[in-house]
């Protein structure tokens, strides 16, 4: 059973009223409405859902790539007196971001899935979030996949790791950008130092 | 609230660190379920830190499932758990029917809910078999299990056409109606089971050495099981009454009478039983739908399988696993493909915790508690 997320997010407001919380619409009829949350008070607002509102079982952590940010607020829809602020300012065009999306249930109230969405600034340098890992336990390995193939980097995980790519892998393969290389095992070996030395020996 | 546990760091204080021994466990190892590796550090025979290590059967079904059509993700989800595909498909239909709102005719739900708790009695009973392959009884059970599992798995040939690899839902139904006789095939089937479980409920409950083993290793408190994600028949055999077919009826499941068995401490011991109580729940769930079956569409008779485009939006579904909560979070932007593709796999969730249950227990207690969580590296490592 979906919960009553206007009913939340005025907890959450009168709660938090620091924490800058819009309501985004899923056009789709899945119905499933979720909360856009600012970075810096996702855990405020994880601890208040936890604690007041009994969300205590964090089931899935989703991250998502969005080169383009325009796609990403077509699967959410901001409320319509904030669209149309937008479009008269003329802003200039919007970096693309990498988002995670939280699907939170309660045990006791048996609703759920609350959803949580959370957007970095951009996709290169500012691409951090704070781990909720200190309130739901679940997220550990959940955030360390998607640091590992997304490349957030969540500040204060305990053990932030890759966990499927190997340690030596310098890409994040799940980015909508990535490119395979041709060969995965490339690595100069020995020999071809050897042959490069022996150019200064043998000009050809 | 229940802070991180000193697990990610353990600290060596008070051990002589030259005693400590460091064990790399797997992963090619019998007793890792495939695999599967644990960077183990020993103090003498008990754990001080245990690190799963993931990723050597890592192939991005996600990106994979992103680069093409969404049926095209169907098969590939038979090798997420492959010892149990139709559920796998089950929840990837169930996760593209809410996306998209496509309605499933009556039939279709029984079918579905036949097929589901036939795959939930293969899970349990190979279970049964590997369990008791960890604690050095290697083979008799394994083999009554196996040979009560091939009964079933021929049955999903006769439907399907393969013994594991299914590929049987669809957007809105099934692949084909169910042939001629199958259905007396599967009465067959469920009248046997019964004894089969005494059977084997004889052989398991009272053996002193599985008593040994299993009773108290591995216990957390529920909280922390909640708190750390856990779920399915390793949340419930800590006394915790989740179970999706309960808590949130997906499919026609709000339509049986049956009931959800629980667990009084969670150690291995009633992981074990509470399995065995599930497989008598789902055979009265198996009778019930057998009863039931009606006549009709097979699939949703405008279900589209070529072109679909599911419309803007996206949804997370979910089922009550045989291994715990599977589920499918989707996004689409409105093309053929989706945006993107998550698999919330209950194996490699309900790992999180198991360095919290291992630490302090012995190196053996390590191969029991891995057995109890019940992983498929498959889902595991994607």
């Amino acid at each position: 059973m979906n919960p009553d997320i206007d009913a939340i997010l005025n907890h959450l407001r009168e709660a938090l009223p620091d924490a800058a919380i819009e309501l985004r619409r899923n056009p789709g009829p899945a119905e499933q409405h979720s909360l856009l949350v600012e970075a810096a008070s996702l855990p405020d607002v994880c601890r208040f859902l936890h604690d007041e509102l009994h969300f205590d079982y964090l089931s899935n952590v989703t991250g998502i790539d969005w080169p383009d940010p325009a796609k990403a607020e077509a699967v959410a829809l901001a409320d319509n007196e904030n669209e149309t602020k937008e479009e008269t300012e003329e802003s200039p065009p919007k970096p693309g971001f990498l988002e995670v999306v939280y699907h939170l249930y309660s045990h006791r109230d048996r609703v759920g899935p609350l959803v949580l969405r959370v957007r970095t600034l951009d996709r290169g340098e500012n691409v951090e979030i704070p781990s909720v890992v200190s309130i739901y336990r679940s997220a550990e390995f959940q955030e360390r996949e998607i640091y590992d193939l997304f490349g957030v980097r969540f500040t204060g995980h305990p053990d932030l790791r890759r966990i499927l790519m190997w340690d030596e892998f310098v890409d994040h393969p799940m980015r909508k950008d990535y490119v395979a290389p041709d060969d995965f095992e490339y690595e100069p070996t020995p020999h071809d130092a050897v042959l490069e030395r022996a150019k200064e020996h043998y000009p050809s | 609230m229940i802070a991180p546990s000193s697990i990610s760091n353990p600290t060596l204080e008070g051990t002589d660190d030259d005693q400590l021994l460091r064990v790399s466990l797997g992963p090619q190892h019998p007793s890792t379920h495939g695999v599967f590796r644990m960077n183990v550090v020993l103090d003498g025979e008990t754990i001080v830190s245990l690190k799963p290590v993931f990723g050597y059967l890592h192939r991005n079904h996600e990106k994979i499932a992103e680069c093409g059509p969404y049926l095209h993700s169907m098969p590939y989800t038979d090798r997420l758990d492959y010892i149990c595909p139709l559920t796998n498909n089950w929840a990837y239909a169930l996760s593209v029917e809410k996306l998209a709102g496509i309605e499933v005719p009556e039939r279709a739900e029984y079918m579905r809910v036949i097929l589901g708790e036939l795959t939930r009695l293969i899970n349990h009973t190979s279970f049964m078999g590997f369990i008791l392959g960890d604690m050095g009884a290697w083979g008799s059970a394994l083999m009554y299990a196996f040979r009560e599992r091939e009964k079933i798995l021929d049955l999903f040939e006769h439907l399907t056409g393969a013994r594991m690899m299914a590929n049987f839902m669809r957007f809105g139904g099934c692949r084909y109606d169910l042939p001629e006789g199958w259905i007396g095939q599967v009465s067959t089937i469920i009248d046997d089971y019964g004894p089969f479980l005494d059977e084997m409920e004889q052989l398991l409950i009272g053996n002193e050495i599985l008593l040994a083993r299993t009773q108290d290793v591995g216990q957390l408190p529920a909280e922390k099981l909640i708190n750390g994600g856990v779920t399915g028949p390793m949340l419930r055999a800590a006394g915790i009454s989740y179970d999706i077919r309960k808590v949130e009826p997906y499919g026609i499941y709000d339509r049986f009478d049956f009931r959800i068995p629980l667990g009084e401490k969670g150690d291995c011991y009633d992981r074990i039983m509470i399995r065995f109580l599930e497989m008598r729940e789902s055979l009265k769930i198996l009778r019930q739908a057998i009863d039931g079956l009606p006549e009709g569409d097979f699939i949703h008779p405008k279900a589209k399988l070529r072109n679909f485009k599911p419309p803007v939006g996206e949804a997370y579904g979910r089922i009550e696993g045989p291994k715990g909560e599977l589920g499918f979070h989707l996004v689409s932007n409105g093309t053929t493909d989706p945006y993107r593709f998550r698999v919330r796999a209950p194996s490699f969730i309900n790992l999180t915790l198991l360095e919290d249950m291992c630490l302090g227990l012995d190196l053996a207690d390590v191969v029991i508690i891995l057995g109890s969580i019940d992983i498929v590296l498959g889902e595991v490592d994607r």
